[in-house]
């Protein structure tokens, strides 16, 4: 298993009042991504853990795609991975933030 | 007797020795080693039937059992390399030679007995290009073929899945050849003539129905959000700008998901009519929704599709079907009618390079061609006009008389970036061409050539080759629609952003589709059971796709 | 495959996730997980493996909500792990069977999908089939009613196909499998000549939900809908048996009779046939409808023998 922890400085919290979500599974070619609203509204973190060694340089890209686009501010998300693609990873961050917003 | 008819008299010498072992034209199952070894000749040109779908398995079997001592150094030329026995013979000494179009379920094994020279290789072939050689160069001494039944005087019933047989049956009949039907059963009347009997000089009564391999049945329940996607991508940012009526789609869950949403999503975008009326098609499951909601006007088939015979018997308006009422497919027909009929081929591969080259060799699989390069390529030949393709022809114009324009085929790889196992689908160099290399091939084994490829499709974005103006420009439109992968990170994310401005690479947001909208609920059918209920319960699929 | 769902009366109880399924399933808001996904109550053991790990174990446990009825859920994830129990799988499900003795809901709700044991614990696993089985006894000795709901990829194998015999109503799916030994496990013991397990159609004619419906070993079938099983498990709430001498003397005797009468059957369609279906060939490819009517006609299929 591989550990990664990703920080970033985000210019905005992320919308919506909703202290936790949680989507997908951790199933081959899948994962679940852990949200909490636990982090001053600044920063996001993002921890990984991975059966699959050596894509660090994809997850770095991945996230910072999505802190970019969600700007995810406050929100410390966990993952479990169970090698699921970077496409599939981007969805479930992205809906992860979708949930946190309602 | 004279020196014009020699190979004549050679047939008939076969052909007599061959009846020592018949009842007339009928020969039993156990009687066909025998027969094989009565009629083959050291160094014959063979044909044994292995298509991409009907296997004539018993003549296979009763092959690799003949005594290499009499029937060896065989030169085998058929298209698909499918059963364990195609591979055997080789091994045995039986065969020496070999010219073929596809080994999907073998290419694993084709690759390591070509990598220890068992296999003297002729080429890798499309589907057209060989049979195209059966009249020139490739002309079988003795076809091994397969059927559903005959009567005792040869005539043949193929069943729906005619495929290749009278393609084979032309060529080595008509040129002094012999042929060999296999047949589940012998009738005193067939249900219709697919192969006069004149053309058929034994018929071996099997020892079991000849295998048929259900190669065009994707499983909507396995069905994935991102190849939803990218379905929706291709009906709105392809089918409907291109006003795509005529088409091929290739194997794979991106071409399924189309299917499946075609009367959901499309429907709801106003497409009905306008797009996908008329296909290129094997019998897909996956294409019964739109059927049945009314899309589709006529498909024409390579082969058929297990589970999908009563289906076809009571549509009549949309499938080719006989007198008798089953399907009547024919592989070089409908590969021609795809190449030269179809404005649009959309397809999946394992490799695309910075050019657009692709390819689904990889250093340990030899998958062979099919027919994907004669669908997936543009037909200089072509002379009739319509919209899609004259608008595919003004895209790609750059220079010279607007007069003098021809239109394009629109050849589409609809991919993952990522594959099985997180394997990159886009690469700086193909596997293929370390392929050739290792195997001192002189032509190395691209799928789809560049130059043919109009649009890649990825979960990330369409992009457009047809407007890339210089190779620079081609290889960041490739590079921006890679995703994640390293050539996708390698992209010059400023050109990029030039190229989405100029249409040329399209992301969802650019067509008005929301990613996470992309839901299984869009799926006209989710399951393997709802195509059942689609097909009013004439569809019956083979066990292993059950679950219920 | 969201989370989150709109329609119940639409959503797949065999595609949705094990969360979907509760939200779904209960009166909307009303789930309160217990040891959430934020307590990171993992396994301790697949790291030793290298393999990867749930935030839940595969096993979400709360209280609900059903029309208004306070209920005490448990649902697995049969994505992760096949839904097979491991330690903290089993222990989270034991503890909301003890928390039942205090709570005496209306019902205690188990949203089976599971294989069985995970091989990687099997111990602790095979210990919490054990201590599961017990709880629901003393459980249902209590006077609540323990309710499955089996319809999810995973079906209920193994030691779930043991937990659901001693639950005091199922509800099944078409989709949905019930079995100790799963077909590969039979094919391998036996042979692929005793039981194919490739031929779906004999898995299903075997194990599946319209068999088990019609033998009697569920008590109620269900569209593949989340709506649908929310009904059902209503309905069998009001329906659910005492948990007495009575009735298990009444169920050994079911089950010796049904020895006694299909024993001897080499085939579901031969046991659908001597319970008087008339076209036992026809009985896969019937819808919801068509089944029920077959039930109704049937009128024999409903009793607490599993």
């Amino acid at each position: 298993m591989e550990k990664l922890t990703f920080r970033h400085a985000t210019k905005k919290p992320l919308a919506g009042a909703k202290a936790q979500a949680i989507t997908g599974v951790v199933a081959s070619g899948n994962l679940e991504v852990l949200l909490e609203r636990a982090l001053p509204p600044d920063a996001c973190t993002v921890e990984i853990e991975t059966p699959i060694n050596g894509y660090g340089d994809v997850w770095e890209a991945v996230v910072a795609d999505f802190v970019a686009r969600a700007q995810p501010g406050g929100i410390r998300i966990t993952i479990n991975d169970g090698g699921a693609r970077p496409d599939t990873v981007s969805l479930r961050l992205l809906q992860g933030a979708r949930l946190m917003e309602v | 007797m004279s020196g014009w008819r020699r190979e004549r008299a050679a047939r008939d010498a076969r052909i007599e020795a061959g009846r020592a072992h018949a009842a007339g034209k009928v020969v039993a199952a156990a009687s066909v080693v025998d027969l094989l070894e009565a009629i083959l000749r050291p160094g014959d040109r063979v044909c044994l039937e292995g298509d991409n779908q009907k296997q004539a398995d018993c003549l296979a079997r009763g092959l690799s059992q003949c005594d290499p001592a009499r029937v060896h150094d065989l030169h085998m030329v058929q298209s698909g390399i499918v059963l364990p026995e195609h591979l055997d013979i080789f091994e045995q000494g039986i065969a020496k030679r070999l010219d073929y179009s596809y080994s999907g379920p073998q290419g694993a094994r084709i690759a390591r007995m070509l990598y220890g020279g068992q296999i003297a290789l002729g080429a890798v072939h499309t589907y057209l290009e060989l049979f195209a050689r059966y009249f020139i160069d490739l002309t079988p001494n003795v076809a091994l073929i397969a059927g559903v039944s005959a009567d005792r005087e040869g005539n043949l019933y193929t069943g729906p899945n005619t495929e290749d047989t009278p393609t084979v049956v032309e060529a080595t009949a008509f040129k002094n050849g012999v042929v060999v039907a296999q047949v589940n059963e012998i009738v005193d009347r067939v249900p219709r003539v697919d192969i006069p009997g004149d053309r058929i000089d034994f018929v071996v009564e099997a020892d079991k129905p000849f295998y048929v391999e259900p190669l065009f049945t994707r499983d909507p329940a396995a069905m994935t959000e991102t190849q939803i996607l990218m379905a929706m991508m291709a009906i709105k940012g392809i089918y409907a700008e291109y006003g795509i009526r005529r088409l091929n789609h290739g194997i794979g869950f991106g071409t399924a998901a189309i299917e499946l949403l075609l009367p959901t999503y499309a429907e709801r975008l106003g497409l009905k009519g306008k797009i996908a009326t008329h296909w290129a098609l094997n019998p897909h499951p996956t294409l019964i929704p739109a059927i049945e909601s009314g899309w589709v006007s006529q498909v024409h088939c390579f082969g058929s599709e297990v589970g999908m015979d009563r289906y076809i018997r009571e549509r009549p308006d949309v499938f080719f079907t006989g007198a008798d009422g089953s399907l009547r497919s024919n592989r070089a027909f409908c590969q021609t009618a795809g190449l030269y009929a179809c404005d649009l081929f959309i397809g999946s591969t394992l490799q695309i390079d910075l050019s657009g080259h692709s390819s689904t060799v990889t250093q340990s699989r030899v998958a062979g061609f099919g027919g994907a390069p004669n669908m997936g390529s543009d037909p200089h030949g072509r002379r009739h006009p319509s919209d899609t393709w004259m608008k595919a022809g003004r895209e790609a114009l750059v220079t010279g008389d607007p007069a003098l324009m021809r239109g394009r085929k629109l050849v589409v790889q609809i991919v993952e970036t990522f594959g099985e196992k997180l394997v990159p689908t886009f690469v700086e160099k193909l596997d293929a061409l370390e392929l050739a290399r290792k195997l001192k091939l002189e032509l190395a084994p691209v799928m789809v050539y560049a130059d043919d490829v109009t649009h890649i499709v990825t979960e990330e974005g369409i992009a457009n080759l047809l407007l890339c103006r210089d190779a620079d420009e081609r290889e960041q439109a490739i590079r921006g629609v890679a995703g994640y992968t390293e050539v996708g990170r390698g992209r010059d994310r400023a050109m990029v952003e030039r190229l989405r401005a100029r249409g040329i690479v399209r992301r969802p947001e650019d067509l008005g589709i929301e990613p996470l909208d992309a839901d299984r609920s869009l799926l006209a059918a989710k399951s393997i059971k709802d195509l059942v209920h689609w097909s009013g319960g004439l569809y019956e699929p083979p066990a292993k796709f059950r679950n219920w | 495959m969201s989370d989150r769902i709109t329609d119940p009366a639409t959503t797949s109880w065999y595609e949705a996730s094990a969360r979907a399924r509760l939200d779904g399933l209960l009166d909307p808001g009303s789930f309160r997980e217990f040891i959430g996904p934020e307590q990171r109550r993992m396994s301790p053991h697949l790291p030793l493996f290298d393999l990867p790990r749930a935030f839940d174990d595969g096993m979400i446990v709360g209280a609900g909500r059903l029309d208004g009825q306070a209920v005490l859920v448990a649902a697995q994830e049969g994505r992760f792990m096949g839904g097979a129990f491991g330690e903290v799988h089993g222990a989270k499900l034991v503890g909301l069977l003890r928390a039942a003795l205090d709570q005496k809901p209306a019902a205690l709700l188990i949203l089976f999908d599971t294989g069985g044991v995970r091989l990687q614990e099997a111990n602790a696993g095979e210990t919490a089939i054990a201590e599961v089985m017990r709880a629901i006894t003393q459980v249902r000795a209590a006077g609540v009613p323990v309710i499955g709901l089996i319809g999810g990829r995973a079906g209920a194998y193994g030691g779930g196909g043991l937990i659901a015999g001693t639950c005091s109503r199922l509800a099944v799916s078409e989709g949905g499998r019930i079995s100790v030994s799963g077909p590969e496990v039979i094919e391998t013991n036996k042979g692929a000549e005793e039981f194919d397990s490739r031929d779906r159609a004999l898995v299903w004619r075997t194990m599946g939900g319209k068999h088990r419906r019609l033998t009697g070993g569920a008590d109620a079938f269900a569209d593949d809908t989340v709506a649908a099983f929310r009904t059902a498990a209503l309905r069998l709430i009001d329906t659910a048996p005492a948990f007495d001498l009575a009735t298990l003397e009444a169920e050994q005797a079911r089950l010796e009779e049904r020895i006694a009468r299909f024993g001897d059957c080499r085939d579901g369609t031969e046991i659908w046939a001597r319970l008087g279906a008339n076209d036992p060939a026809a009985i896969p490819a019937m819808t919801t409808a068509e089944f029920d009517a077959l039930l109704a006609q049937i009128g024999e299929t409903t009793h607490d023998a599993r």
